[in-house]
């Protein structure tokens, strides 16, 4: 395949019509005289097409910047950040001092030129996502950039063993069910299933492909990684309710602990919970460390202490019951085996786990009557 | 730029609950009449307050995907996407009215134009009797039969009410079917009792519902008779009382849907003129098509 020419006409426009800084490449004009900077060369040029002769010789930086400033575009933009991140450039295109847990030291253009032939790796959540040149013949005067996003569990997969989609809308039937066919309600939940993979696509399609994945995770990670990520705290989401959810502000304030790590720890949400109980009154339970901030309680925690709330105004009770020690300890194996979601990989004749369904079925038989457990309320003595 | 958000309720529980959201709103994303398509929702996500921030457009045309106004379009939706000054005195209306107000969000620097709900737009007539044509198979589906538009009834809203009636009415004035009547779930008169209030032998059933589930898959099959357990099905249509009761579900599945949504855009400023005029919008992979098995007014 024949090479295009590298696309200098738009950069010169660019040079001419006030000059440009942009990922290490610096033109300035002044008095018919240009000056040209990169990392490696400092030239002058008293002419454009002298301009012209030096910018073919460093098609890198043109074809860079013609990806960015004319493809991408979107100043500004939490898809160009985003997608500026997934190939490690610094975000704004220049040292931008950005500090965030997301970035660790920025590529320079020839690292990237040297990482896209074989791909820059990426994860976000569940995905990994993969930066690389659409055309690797004419990598250096072509620059176009191409995505592929699949499950990290099938980072090591043959493309050839993985269902192939390439519309982001398919993104979403992925997203509805995990690998046991279940509902997914949470979709920053680490349970989505693997075994397909999208290819080649351009930047618009890996951000929307993205946003069916995990919806506004580009949206908020941005807005913190430039220090304004607006976070609702806990009071404030409560007193915000109306209708069945009016009651929230009656939850505990020690139960909200409970409520952060039933439901926002890594295992279960891979969103890094930022909000607290109040601004200044912050939550004990570990928040995560991923990527992308969780800025508020989401639908799902929201609907979830709504049943704590109710279930918190009952007053604690003393309750007597006979148990042996195996018995109390069998309570906590099946108490856990749930909680982690453990239940279906207990063996069917695996009697030795407390969690077990027939060792389940024996306590209930031995120790339950028609009511549930066998257990006297202890009354004032 | 501009943008459409397809504001709907969804579910923790049922995955179908937002799939006739997603087929609507990518019957638009088709027609690239928008810049920019967004679903967003009560309970899934994007979450309505978070929807708004994912978009570029500067203008964004949000439309409730709810059969009528009340507690969600006048007080959860304008709160959630944090609208400014929002009143729902500012809709001036008496229940079916709405159509727009444009305000701004404080969260983002953004135009939003909130609209009216589908289910109280005029065009949403159109969309109850192409769905007794499709249950039917017959386009011209309307001689010798009866239409019953059903709803929830005033139990927990009042204005669920008034859409039903709205929208019976204005079919009514059609004279196209031979009778049209409003039933209702929770209040007289009640679906359960559908054939004592038709004389026509056929009669076809169309639940303004936006989504299938309990109430249209489960209730109203067993409360009119048309199966005496919903999981084994019924026939289309079903022989109940000595009518035949022709039944598919709710009518936000219907693929025309769509086209209300662009309307309510239209009406609120929306540069759709040239989809708008060409007609219908071909509807997305919605799965409302239970065949009849056989011809209405055979
Ligand atoms: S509230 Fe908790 S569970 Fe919900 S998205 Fe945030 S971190 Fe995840």
């Amino acid at each position: 395949m024949s090479a295009d020419p590298i696309p200098v006409d738009a950069i010169l426009e660019a040079a001419a019509d006030g000059g440009i800084e942009f990922d290490g490449l610096r033109i300035t004009a002044a008095d018919d005289e240009y000056s040209l900077e990169t990392p490696d060369l400092h030239r002058t040029a008293p002419s454009e097409s002298v301009l012209r002769d030096i910018l073919e010789t460093i098609p890198a930086s043109v074809t860079n910047w013609h990806y960015w400033q004319e493809r991408v575009g979107g100043d500004g933009t939490a898809r160009r950040a985003f997608l500026r991140w997934c190939e490690r450039a610094p975000i704004a295109g220049g040292d931008d001092g950005l500090e965030h847990v997301s970035i660790d030291d920025p590529l320079t253009v020839s690292q990237r030129y040297a990482g896209l032939q074989e791909g820059i790796d990426r994860e976000w959540g569940q995905l990994a996502i993969t930066t690389r040149f659409r055309d690797l013949d004419d990598a250096d005067t072509d620059g176009e950039r191409v995505y592929d996003c699949w499950h990290v569990a099938d980072a090591d997969a043959d493309v050839a063993d993985l269902e192939v989609f390439d519309d982001p809308r398919d993104a979403r039937a992925i997203a509805t069910e995990d690998a046991d066919g279940r509902y997914r309600p949470l979709k920053t939940a680490p349970t989505l299933a693997s075994g397909w993979a999208f290819t080649g696509l351009s930047g618009d399609e890996l951000v929307e492909t993205v946003g069916f994945f995990y919806p506004a995770t580009i949206a908020n990670w941005h807005r913190e990684l430039h220090g304004d990520l607006d976070i609702s705290h806990w009071r404030e989401t409560a007193a915000r309710q109306t209708g069945i959810y009016d009651i929230l502000e009656e939850l505990p304030r020690e139960a909200l602990e409970w409520v952060a790590e039933a439901c926002c720890v890594d295992t279960e949400c891979l969103c890094r919970r930022e909000w607290h109980y109040d601004e200044d009154d912050e939550l004990a339970v570990d928040g995560g460390d991923g990527p992308f901030p969780c800025r508020e309680p989401c639908s799902l925690v929201v609907a979830a202490a709504r049943q704590w709330t109710i279930l918190e105004s009952e007053r604690e009770r003393t309750y007597e019951l006979e148990v042996t020690p195996s018995e109390l300890n069998q309570l906590s194996a099946i108490v856990d085996a749930v909680a982690e979601d453990r239940t279906d990989k207990i063996r069917e004749a695996d009697v030795g786990d407390g969690a077990n369904r027939y060792r389940a079925r024996y306590l209930r038989a031995k120790r339950f009557g028609a009511d549930g457990l066998k257990a006297v309320e202890r009354t004032n003595e | 730029m501009q943008a459409l958000v397809v504001a709907a309720h969804g579910s923790h529980l049922n995955p179908d609950a937002s799939s006739p959201t997603y087929a609507h709103a990518d019957a638009i994303r088709e027609t690239s009449a928008f810049d920019e398509v967004r679903e967003a929702f009560w309970k899934e996500e994007p979450h309505f307050r978070e929807v708004v921030r994912t978009l570029e457009s500067e203008e964004v045309f949000v439309v409730p995907l709810f059969i009528s106004e009340g507690y969600f379009t006048e007080q959860v939706i304008p709160r959630e996407l944090r609208l400014e000054g929002w009143d729902p005195a500012l809709w001036n209306s008496d229940g079916t009215d709405a159509s727009q107000v444009t305000l701004e969000a404080t969260d983002v620097e953004k135009t939003i134009h909130y609209c009216g709900p589908v289910g109280t737009h005029d065009a949403m007539t159109d969309v109850i009797v192409e769905r007794a044509e499709s249950v039917t198979g017959d386009p011209d589906v309307g001689d010798g039969v009866g239409l019953a538009v059903v709803g929830h009834g005033t139990e927990r809203n009042e204005n669920s009410a008034k859409a039903i009636e709205y929208h019976t009415e204005r079919i009514r004035t059609r004279d196209r079917f031979a009778e049209v009547k409003a039933l209702f779930m929770d209040e007289e008169p009640e679906v359960d009792d559908v054939t004592d209030y038709f004389e026509s032998d056929d009669v076809v059933l169309v639940p303004l519902f936006i989504a299938d589930g309990y109430h249209t898959q489960e209730d109203i099959p067993e409360d009119v008779g048309l199966t005496d357990d919903y999981r084994t099905g019924w026939d289309v249509p079903a022989a109940v009382d000595g009518h035949r009761v022709w039944y598919a579900g709710a009518v936000g599945t219907e693929d025309l849907l769509a086209s209300v949504l662009l309307e309510r855009a239209h009406d609120a400023g929306a540069d759709v003129d040239d989809v708008v005029e060409s007609e219908h919008v071909v509807g997305g992979d919605t799965d409302h098509d239970r065949k009849p098995t056989t011809t209405v007014g055979d």
